[in-house]
């Protein structure tokens, strides 16, 4: 066995909220010098290609309004547009399923397999399908699900799980990668090397046997649009048109936001789209397909419709714009934070600024009932510097730092709402009660100056007690040697 | 159906909380064509650049002059696929490769053997070095241009558009067709960002534009 450790190092226990949260995670990742040059290089070559194309067209920024008005208008009338949605799919010969969390997605698509008498599938990447763990659910069933996408398939093989929403095996150079095919793809050529063509065409002859027979493919959706019943995948590699194409029967797993109203609406994804995720003018394939046709591609077809905490995100009427997301993650490629953290300290499949608002939203964090108050996922809106680049960056505009702070404000709400004071409620009731008196400030602003005591150079590290939390992933400045009321009054005396 | 209607309650729900008056008019700003007249030099100019920036291989031809670059283009393949209606098969049949007709439909195996596949298209994009292909007889089941290694598309120069909105203004006359739009040959960016060529779809496409 060769020595690639999965990353992260512990199996996900959902795939919407693992491992540690956000603070004591990043401790962790940031201490990988690996991973932070490989997604330093990532993140800048994307960034770079990105600015060079959007720049190309003099009408930028007119397609990213019309896409956010077009996803504005999307939520606004989505019943009616979900329900046109599976009428002309209907009409045009294929099924419609509606699931209301993972594991009914999960059960509708296991059964639609075991229907037709298959033990393997093989899929496209999604990133529906990552949020409900259908491979984990899938393989428990009996059922291998095998990723054809390159950087999923280094993914499925190391064992790991996705650092990032284009790029999934972003934090993987291609010495590891060499490591992981060699040791754990059964067919790999002997003396494989780490040239990134050598590794590619490896795959390739890996998948294609599959490609050829499989009977079932499961897929994601990029956009489906409500008039026609089209379905839409964009790709690259033609791993995808492969999977849609080939095998007899096709499911496609898709949120319910997804969708567009008209199929002129493609002309501004499809020009957003490409561009603002890999940098190029267009992906090399797009495949769009409207229920079945006679003689062309599979001949039954299934749309999954997933809710999965969708509809609670909604119901914000701030922090619903994270539903307009298409997941071309602009976000993270300049998102300072994800540079150095990097995709796994977020704990969920959605990484990056549209993950901090996104992953706490489906999960209903910070809502009443919902989930206990210090859940993983509470630490995500905190995970940004609130810089602005990602709402500079995102297609379709969506105000990603405002999101930020309401939810911010949300978790705060949820937190008062305990029976029990915590630390931190305590600590701002005493803040509040010294900062709200002259004298008390002026004895606490004195008090502050003994703080030098615990300081080593002009910084303190970690504080015992309620402030534990705080300074074990931050220094605190030590506090200056004379408060400003001190300065002030021995500055006025000496004027004197 | 239970849990159709209770997604349908809950996005009404949401809604009644969340939303603040009438979604914005979408205002469709967006160039809907541009100075580049379709079929025009500066069309095929601009397709031939894109093309080439993608590592496709563009030819020129008028229709004298196809058999010979089909000739050239298909001298190795050994054996070639073309879709029903393809207009130039026969055409093929007095060249050195052996045809394979997709009636009754290749199977899989079968299509994976062949060594080239030829094509018509429905339109293709100039800005951005798109084809793109809606299955009807002259271009085949999407199956044909995918699984053969060499794709050869040949393109009708007033089917050149310029801006991706007039290219969904023709394929929008008939959405439910199956599509694939193509630029450039198979593609991954995968291992640390380094662009390879090929991965599952045809490694070579050359494009002959007709004209």
């Amino acid at each position: 066995m060769p020595n690639v450790r999965p990353q992260p190092a512990h199996a996900p226990a959902h795939p919407l909220r693992w491992g540690e949260p956000f603070p004591e995670a990043a401790h962790e990742t940031l201490a990988n010098g690996q991973m932070r040059r490989n997604l330093a290089h990532a993140t800048r070559t994307i960034r770079d290609k990105r600015l060079r194309v959007t720049a190309e067209l003099p009408d930028w920024e007119a397609l990213r309004d019309a896409g956010a008005a077009i996803k504005h208008q999307v939520m606004s009338e989505l019943p009616a547009l979900l329900v046109e949605l599976e009428r002309n799919v209907t009409a045009r010969g294929g099924h419609v399923h509606w699931a209301r969390d993972a594991e009914e997605a999960n059960r509708i698509v296991t059964d639609l397999v075991r229907a037709k008498g298959a033990d393997e599938v093989v899929k496209v990447k999604s990133m529906a399908t990552q949020e409900i763990g259908l491979n984990e659910h899938l393989e428990a069933e009996g059922i291998t699900a095998t990723e054809t996408d390159l950087a999923e398939l280094i993914v499925q093989l190391a064992g790991d799980m996705p650092s990032h929403v284009l790029v999934p095996a972003i934090h993987r150079n291609r010495e590891e990668i060499r490591e992981i095919f060699a040791g754990r793809m059964a067919d790999a050529p002997a003396g494989l090397t780490g040239e990134p063509r050598e590794l590619a065409m490896a795959a390739r002859a890996h998948l294609r046997a599959k490609f050829l027979t499989a009977k079932v493919a499961i897929s994601g959706a990029n956009l489906a649009v409500a008039e026609t019943g089209t379905v839409a995948v964009f790709e690259s590699e033609g791993n995808g048109r492969m999977c849609l194409t080939l095998p007899e029967t096709l499911v496609t797993v898709m949120g319910i936001e997804k969708l567009v109203p008209t199929f002129r609406d493609v002309e501004v994804f499809a020009q957003l789209l490409p561009r603002s995720s890999t940098g190029e003018r267009m992906n090399p394939y797009t495949t769009l397909w409207t229920g079945v046709t006679p003689g062309d591609g599979p001949q039954e077809f299934h749309l999954v419709l997933l809710d999965n905490g969708r509809t609670k995100a909604l119901a914000d009427e701030v922090g619903r714009q994270a539903l307009h997301c298409i997941r071309c993650s602009a976000c993270m490629n300049v998102c300072p934070v994800y540079e150095h953290t990097g995709g796994h300290a977020y704990g969920s499949v959605y990484p990056g600024p549209i993950g901090a608002i996104l992953t706490p939203q489906l999960l209903g964090t910070g809502t009443k009932g919902s989930l206990p108050h210090h859940d993983a996922t509470a630490s995500l809106p905190f995970a940004s510097s609130l810089c602005g680049a990602c709402y500079e960056a995102c297609p379709v505009k969506i105000d990603i730092p405002t999101a930020l702070v309401h939810l911010r404000g949300r978790m705060v709400e949820a937190e008062q709402r305990r029976p029990l004071p915590t630390g931190w409620a305590t600590a701002m009731r005493s803040a509040a009660a010294v900062m709200t008196s002259g004298s008390r400030f002026a004895v606490a602003a004195r008090a502050a100056g003994l703080g030098r005591v615990a300081a080593r150079g002009e910084r303190i590290g970690r504080l015992p007690g309620p402030l534990a939390g705080w300074t074990s992933v931050r220094d605190v400045p030590a506090p200056p040697r004379q408060s400003f009321r001190q300065w002030w009054s021995q500055h006025e005396s000496e004027e004197r | 159906m239970e849990a159709r209607e209770a997604i349908l309650a809950r996005v009404h729900d949401a809604l009644a909380r969340s939303q603040q008056g009438p979604a914005p008019e979408v205002v469709r700003a967006y160039r809907a064509s541009s100075d580049v007249a379709p079929g025009s030099p500066e069309a095929l100019e601009l397709l031939t650049d894109r093309l080439v920036d993608y590592r496709a291989r563009v030819h020129t031809a008028d229709e004298a002059g196809l058999p010979q670059v089909l000739a050239g283009l298909l001298a190795a393949a050994g054996s070639v696929v073309v879709p029903p209606g393809l207009p130039w098969t026969g055409l093929l049949e007095s060249l050195d490769v052996e045809v394979l007709g997709d009636t009754p439909p290749l199977g899989n195996t079968e299509l994976d053997r062949a060594g080239a596949v030829v094509t018509a298209a429905r339109v293709a994009i100039a800005e951005t070095g798109t084809i793109v292909l809606d299955g009807q007889p002259d271009q085949g089941r999407r199956a044909l241009s995918l699984v053969p290694d060499h794709h050869v598309c040949v393109l009708r120069r007033d089917q050149v558009v310029a801006t991706v909105p007039e290219a969904v203004a023709v394929l929008g006359r008939h959405p439910e067709r199956p599509q694939t739009w193509i630029a450039g040959p198979s593609a991954t960016s995968d291992i640390e960002l380094v662009r390879v060529e090929g991965v599952h779809g045809p490694r070579t496409l050359d494009v002959v534009i007709l004209g």
